[in-house]
């Protein structure tokens, strides 16, 4: 029986889709893939020729492979491309061994340092990785190759998850957070940054209490930075910084962590999730064009 | 490389680190025999260079499993873990 009543999915994000106007043949081109399936959300970038060609962006359902084929189709939605024309295929996330069509697999860590170098600039250093189920701090070089690296994956403290798991308790689309978190006079103290299930608990405590949602949200924030820079601090933040993944798109978050470390992260002028897909791509490209020399016996 | 293995919760910070500059060259890896509860694995990595990691299924109680080992800091030995790696890129954080 319908009760009539609409049930809104407070953390579901925007997926999307693009295509490069500048590229307008990629026939003949050097076709390469990197699909990165990660707990929560799967990129799949395209590169012609070692530039992005088209990316799309949408939610891991309950099957890995069908996740990265609907993602590499949407992606190559209109182009005229299908997957025979992709000339090499690189997996990565957490369900990289479930890409169907991948050549070779990488991991996210490699994946994301490499795709950072080549979205944000060669000057990046540190990498903060804010996943769905996970959070990462990786140090890389100037070619993206990487020098350290560390990972809590134990609690969605800190994570993507943790914020959709604030968004339907407190009834606000995971989009707007951000924005709403700065909608206060004071900045109020942390809530528990040790584990969601504490934070969620004690946010509703606030909100009995009288507190607004904007502080709510404001005092979550605060503890996902707090979580966020204690990690980063095992092995030190060098300049540039640079943050990744979904939770980079939260002001609410992003501007917080900056205040605790006294860094300004890179801004970006592109889908902050994309990161690890586009390293995939990259390393597909080096990789084809490594087995093509060896063909050769260059 | 410097890859740091573990979590933080409530209680404190456990992490091991691994610093695989040295794994590719290292004969027999004696790490991996060294630890008792058999936490180190040989991987390649994504270079195919055969390194050392901390079991996937070890990471996230790390604070348990290496117990067995800790309570011989404060006589004259060390972790066995970290003595076995003899250019000392076995660390723990607590």
């Amino acid at each position: 029986m319908e009760s009539g009543i609409k049930q809104v999915d407070y953390w579901r994000w925007s997926e999307s889709r693009w295509t490069n106007p500048e590229i307008s043949d990629w026939k003949g081109g050097l076709v390469t893939a990197g699909i990165d399936i990660g707990s929560t959300s799967t990129q799949a970038v395209i590169f012609v020729d070692g530039k992005m060609y088209a990316y799309s962006s949408i939610r891991t359902g309950s099957n890995s492979p069908d996740s990265a084929l609907n993602a590499v189709k949407w992606a190559m939605d209109g182009t005229g491309m299908t997957q025979d024309d992709l000339n090499f295929t690189v997996g990565t996330g957490y369900g990289r061994v479930n890409v169907p069509f991948a050549d070779k697999t990488i991991t996210e860590i490699s994946c994301h340092a490499r795709g950072a170098n080549y979205l944000y600039g060669p000057t990046v250093r540190t990498i903060l990785d804010m996943g769905g189920q996970d959070c990462k701090a990786i140090h890389c070089d100037e070619k993206g190759s990487v020098t350290a690296f560390m990972m809590n994956d134990k609690c969605a403290a800190g994570t993507g998850r943790g914020m959709e798991v604030i968004a339907n308790l407190l009834s606000v689309h995971v989009e707007d957070i951000g924005d709403m978190s700065f909608q206060i006079d004071e900045e109020p103290p942390p809530v528990s940054s040790i584990c969601v299930i504490f934070a969620k608990s004690e946010a509703t405590n606030l909100m009995r209490r009288g507190w607004s949602k904007e502080k709510v949200l404001a005092a979550y924030c605060h503890a996902m930075a707090f979580r966020v820079v204690k990690l980063l601090e095992r092995e030190g933040v060098e300049e540039d910084f640079a943050i990744t993944g979904g939770i980079a798109k939260n002001k609410g978050v992003v501007k917080r962590i900056e205040s605790l470390l006294g860094i300004k992260a890179l801004e970006a002028n592109f889908d902050t999730q994309l990161a690890g897909a586009v390293g995939g791509a990259i390393f597909a490209k080096e990789f084809f064009e490594k087995a093509a020399r060896k063909r050769e016996g260059k | 490389m410097k890859a740091h293995y573990g979590y933080e919760d409530g209680s404190g910070s456990y992490y091991i680190t691994v610093n695989t500059e040295y794994c590719a060259t290292c004969d027999g890896k004696p790490c991996t025999d060294a630890c008792v509860q058999g936490i180190f694995a040989r991987e390649e990595d994504d270079f195919d260079d055969e390194i050392v990691v901390v079991r996937e299924d070890a990471r996230n109680s790390l604070k348990s499993i290496c117990a067995a080992c800790k309570p011989q800091i404060g006589g004259s030995r060390s972790l066995p873990c970290e003595v076995s790696c003899k250019q000392g890129m076995i660390a723990h954080s607590w």
